[in-house]
């Protein structure tokens, strides 16, 4: 480990002559607190067990420190051999100690310019920059991991500035100064955090690491005084009571988890538009997050109303834009707006497309033929079958008593379900709905989250029309319209087959024309 | 109909090739035909347990043979494919059915498939692949040489084509 210290400092010592550009040496502390984690969870372990270390909890401590040494030893490194500078056409990397590597963006590349501050990077002043770029079939993504915040902010401007000169729009290249934002978050938006799923979620996550972690430290979390107090006071009230009890204490916790991510993820949020036709969204509490999207590479919006949020008012707001990364980053990066008013989200979704009005609230969206509906009831009710045959099956191989019970237990299942299936699938069909707007292709679907796209027409890179047999038998077929951006393609679910074709000839014409016949 | 006239979409021109039934029976027969042998075996070796093997050799026979039946025949009278100056057009499947058009100037790669099976029966594959992250096109179960005249046209067109596809 010594060893391989001494030879980043000799490598770092010939990188420094030029114009190179170093990470902060504030990040030695960063890592070294790497190695506060076995400390703390050692001096935690002594305490937890009075003293009393055996033989497993010692192997899993020491592995414990010898990772968490390696990890800070491996960042160390990197902090000294990383290097950064910007020359007039390109954008050059190097790092690494055994394998030395050297990467360079053509500026003109340059898709996103992120700026990310992890609580850790912001005690010392710290952020990193995520730079997208534009890679031969795909994307690829370069990240420089602690310079100061200064540095971060200024490296972003910079290279914004240098490939808008590149690309010779002379507008785009400017200095930075204030704008109005788009949007910015409200106060009373808050009251949509409990809307969202990821409070109980979330809650029963943190729940099981706890566990978890306890255990790896030979701590039995169910004899810790506190649980063993819990258990003893559910177990002595009536199960008539426990149980609500337990689920409204499950509910009040998950709504605080949810109002804290909600804090967490989208305190600060601003979303604006920069010189350079750049959109940028600034949001997070203690992880600060800034994506920007170059407009050119916005293909359309997506509006989500998933079941509560739909309920309370609310929606959500997604980009559709090229070169934001994998489909998870397109989750995370893509997000325009918290949960917030359905009519705020239309304003903005307007504004980013620079419309009059929303595309995605087109009144005319073609309605789907009955079939569609006829589908969505048969989904419905095979999953009532299969969730009464689930417990009506093994009744069959049940002594008597039991066996009466499985099979009520079933009916009161299949019952239960049936209307609300029923109800699912007629509100599921009434979403079904398709359309033009002026640029746009308009479709909306879904279920338990209503989504509504609005996708660019020249954005369309291709068309792909599917057909299950129970489709074919009722006619039906889906389209779905192939993009750069986004999930890379986005469907006309359950359309009757000449008003789908005839659809998608209207939508991007030309492209369907030689491949259809019209039979009179 | 409420139209007058109804559209429809015309298959792609070529068919693949006829070898290529036995291409899809071949790799079809891959899970199933082993699994008999074993139970099968199983069955003649063990006669206590021939009750077991018995009903799991019929659960296991039906519908591999069904499959390796079926499908292949199906998918045949399915696949298809055809390039024209402007478009790469495809229709694969059988069951769940798929027709696909991309146009030349959105095409970002041209490459040739072949796995162990299709060279033992002469074929060869093809795989466009666009900006989308949805998946490629594909043409599979053509003559190798007419494969490699198809991929020539595409990359030339592709590269005929500025920008970089999306």
């Amino acid at each position: 480990m010594s060893a391989g210290t001494a030879d980043g400092t000799a490598a770092a010592g010939e990188i420094g002559a030029d114009d190179w550009q170093r990470l902060s040496p504030r990040l030695i502390p960063v890592h070294l607190s790497w190695l506060l984690a076995p400390v703390v969870t050692g001096a935690g372990t002594l305490l937890g067990t009075g003293g009393k270390v055996n033989l497993q909890a010692l192997l899993t401590l020491g592995s414990f420190t010898i990772a968490f040494a390696i990890v800070a030893g491996v960042n160390l490194m990197r902090f000294l051999t990383t290097g950064y500078r910007i020359t007039d056409q390109r954008l050059e990397l190097r790092s690494g100690l055994l394998f030395r590597s050297l990467r360079s963006i053509p500026l003109d590349r340059i898709r996103s310019a992120d700026i990310t501050a992890r609580p850790l990077h912001r005690l010392f002043g710290l952020a990193s920059v995520d730079i997208g770029a534009a890679a031969h079939g795909g994307a690829s993504k370069l990240s420089l991991d602690g310079v100061t915040r200064a540095q971060a902010a200024a490296l972003r401007q910079d290279l914004l500035n240098r490939r808008a000169a590149l690309l010779a729009d002379p507008s785009a290249a400017t200095a930075p100064d204030e704008h109005a934002p788009i949007a910015e978050l409200h106060r009373s938006w808050l009251r949509y955090a409990p809307l969202t799923i990821w409070g109980v979620g979330g809650l029963f996550a943190v729940l099981g690491i706890s566990y978890r972690t306890l255990h790896e430290m030979q701590i039995d979390p169910l004899e810790l005084g506190v649980v063993q107090h819990l258990v003893d006071a559910f177990t002595s009230v009536p199960l008539w009571l426990g149980i609500p009890a337990l689920l409204l204490t499950v509910a009040a916790l998950g709504t605080l988890g949810a109002i804290g991510l909600y804090i967490e993820g989208w305190s600060g949020f601003r979303l604006e538009r920069e010189d350079g036709a750049i959109l940028r969204v600034r949001r997070g509490l203690f992880i600060h997050r800034s994506v920007s999207i170059e407009e050119r590479r916005l293909r359309g919006v997506e509006v989500i109303e998933p079941m509560l949020l739909r309920w309370g008012g609310g929606a959500r707001l997604h980009a559709v834009a090229s070169g934001l990364g994998s489909a998870e980053e397109n989750r995370t990066r893509g997000a325009l707006m918290p949960p917030a008013p359905r009519a705020e989200i239309l304003r903005v979704a307007a504004e980013v497309l620079g419309e009059q009005d929303s595309p995605t609230t087109l009144a005319a969206l073609r309605p789907h033929p009955r079939a569609a509906l006829r589908r969505r009831i048969n989904r419905g009710l095979l999953v009532v079958l299969l969730s009464a045959a689930v417990l009506a099956v093994p009744a069959i191989w049940l002594p008597g008593g039991w066996r009466t019970g499985f099979l009520t237990a079933a009916g009161i299942t299949a019952t239960v379900l049936l209307p609300a299936v029923c109800l699912l699938a007629v509100d599921a069909y009434r979403t079904l709905g398709h359309g033009l707007s002026g640029r746009y292709l308009v479709a909306r679907a879904g279920t338990f989250a209503h989504r509504t796209v609005a996708l660019q027409r020249e954005g369309v890179i291709g068309l792909t029309v599917s057909r299950s047999l129970f489709q074919r038998r009722s006619g039906l077929l889906t389209l779905a319209a192939t993009t750069a951006a986004g999930s890379g393609s986005y469907k006309v679910r359950d359309v009757a087959t000449a008003d789908g074709l005839a659809f998608a000839e209207e939508a991007v014409p030309g492209l369907l024309t030689p491949f259809l016949e019209r039979n009179n | 109909m409420r139209h007058s006239e109804t559209l429809r979409l015309r298959p792609p021109r070529h068919r693949v090739e006829r070898r290529a039934i036995a291409w899809w029976t071949v790799q079809s027969s891959l899970i199933p035909v082993p699994t008999m042998l074993v139970v099968g075996t199983l069955y003649l070796l063990i006669p206590p347990a021939r009750f077991v093997f018995g009903w799991i050799l019929l659960a296991v026979a039906l519908p591999g043979i069904a499959y390796m039946a079926v499908m292949p025949l199906w998918r045949y009278r399915v696949h298809r494919w055809e390039t024209t100056d402007q478009a790469v057009y495809t229709a694969t499947g059988w069951l769940w059915q798929k027709w696909r058009v991309a146009p030349l100037s959105r095409i970002q790669t041209v490459d040739t498939v072949r796995g162990p099976l299709e060279q033992l029966f002469g074929l060869s594959g093809i795989k466009v692949t666009t900006a989308s992250a949805s998946g490629d096109l594909k043409i599979r179960g053509i003559d190798h040489r007419q494969a490699l005249d198809v991929v020539e046209h595409l990359t030339r067109a592709t590269q005929a084509t500025p920008g970089d596809a999306t």
